[in-house]
């Protein structure tokens, strides 16, 4: 039923940090996360890109040294896309996706702490319903867990170095429509 | 220090690259990425196993050698999730005690219940979705796009798309001048 408390507690630091960060970040409110659906407001993206170039950098420096392991997901498309497709019809009418309508519910957002409870409802439905659903989406073509070097033999250092350039890139373009955008005060 | 910590937003950049040192340290720490939907998956798991543990025992769910629902590291995130929001808002003053946010109310209204319905009706829709995926904008579009995961890639695209096609039927083009 429990971890041990050490694990607890790191997880409870960890989302302490998250949550915190989440805030800093503007993207625990709803104009923001729809502002990003509609494409006005690019936080939601920023966020995301840097993470992600940032984080694999150590994730894959930890995984070559053998201290961590990758764990990701298999590709099982029909999950995926039906998934994703339900998933981003949910947040555009939620408002908030589900790290950040728990981020939301710290800032005081009442609608946050309504899509909270739909979505302990949902995943009540998902396990309900999982005999109905698992062989419907296992139905579909499943390439295991792997990742985009492994389906393309190509080094997973070539990719982090490529998310870097690509974050670097939309970084230096978003602040350069930004600043065109921008009346300037003389 | 205590000036930047009572700021009511950082750069985006500051926010993402701090977000993916917190990866760092969460593999070193527990060997395991950061997710939020999981959590809601064995909470919801261990809530039906209590109410009614007949239905739970004919339900495949509970023997799939993947799935061992626990109070876990992740649960305990999502708990310091909203204590680490809690406490960042705090110290800025930027919390909010509106009911109806101000876009929903120009499109839709300021009726509370209208509001509230949308909001369960959409967390439940993303819940679902977000578990026959199996993570979420954290889970695979942080986590799992930093791993470059196939899995990750497809489901971020698919959300995005889907958002914003349901976004802009929503609140149309004109609701982009709102933002």
């Amino acid at each position: 039923m429990f971890d041990e408390p050490s694990k607890l507690l790191l997880g409870l630091l960890t989302g302490i940090f998250f949550g915190f960060l989440l805030q800093k970040g503007r993207v625990a409110k709803f104009p923001v996360i729809i502002g990003q659906l509609l494409l006005k407001d690019w936080t939601v993206v920023k966020i995301m890109l840097t993470a992600v170039a940032v984080g694999s950098i150590g994730v894959f420096t930890l995984v070559s040294m053998g201290a961590a392991e990758l764990h990701i997901k298999p590709a099982m498309f029909g999950g995926l896309l039906l998934g994703g497709l339900l998933f981003g019809i949910g947040m555009a009418v939620l408002g908030y996706c589900p790290g950040t309508s728990v981020a939301a519910c710290g800032e005081g957002r009442k609608d946050a702490v309504v899509g909270v409870v739909g979505m302990i409802t949902g995943a009540l439905a998902y396990v309900w319903f999982y005999p109905r659903h698992q062989p419907i989406l296992k139905s579909f073509a499943d390439w295991g867990k792997i990742t985009l070097p492994e389906l393309t033999a190509t080094s997973p250092w070539l990719w982090v170095l490529g998310l870097l350039i690509l974050a670097a890139t939309s970084a230096y373009i978003f602040e350069a429509i930004h600043r065109r955008s921008t009346p300037r005060h003389t | 220090m205590i000036t930047m910590l009572r700021k009511t937003s950082w750069s985006p950049y500051v926010v993402g690259s701090l977000i993916g040192v917190l990866s760092w340290f969460s593999f070193a720490t527990v060997d395991k990425p950061i997710g939020i939907t999981t959590a809601f998956e064995y909470t919801a798991a261990l809530i039906s196993q209590a109410v009614s543990p007949e239905t739970a025992s004919t339900n495949p769910y509970y023997t799939a050698p993947e799935k061992s629902p626990k109070i876990d590291w992740e649960w305990m995130l999502v708990i310091g999730v909203f204590i680490g929001a809690f406490i960042s808002s705090t110290l800025s003053g930027d919390r909010s005690t509106d009911d109806v946010p101000d876009l929903w109310r120009k499109r839709f209204g300021g009726s509370v219940s209208k509001r509230f319905a949308a909001a369960f009706i959409g967390g439940a829709v993303m819940m679902i979705g977000a578990r026959l995926a199996q993570g979420c904008t954290s889970g695979h579009g942080i986590s799992g796009a930093m791993q470059l995961a196939v899995s990750s890639w497809v489901f971020v695209v698919a959300l995005f798309l889907s958002g914003v096609g349901t976004a802009f039927l929503l609140y149309g083009k004109k609701g982009t001048n709102h933002v």
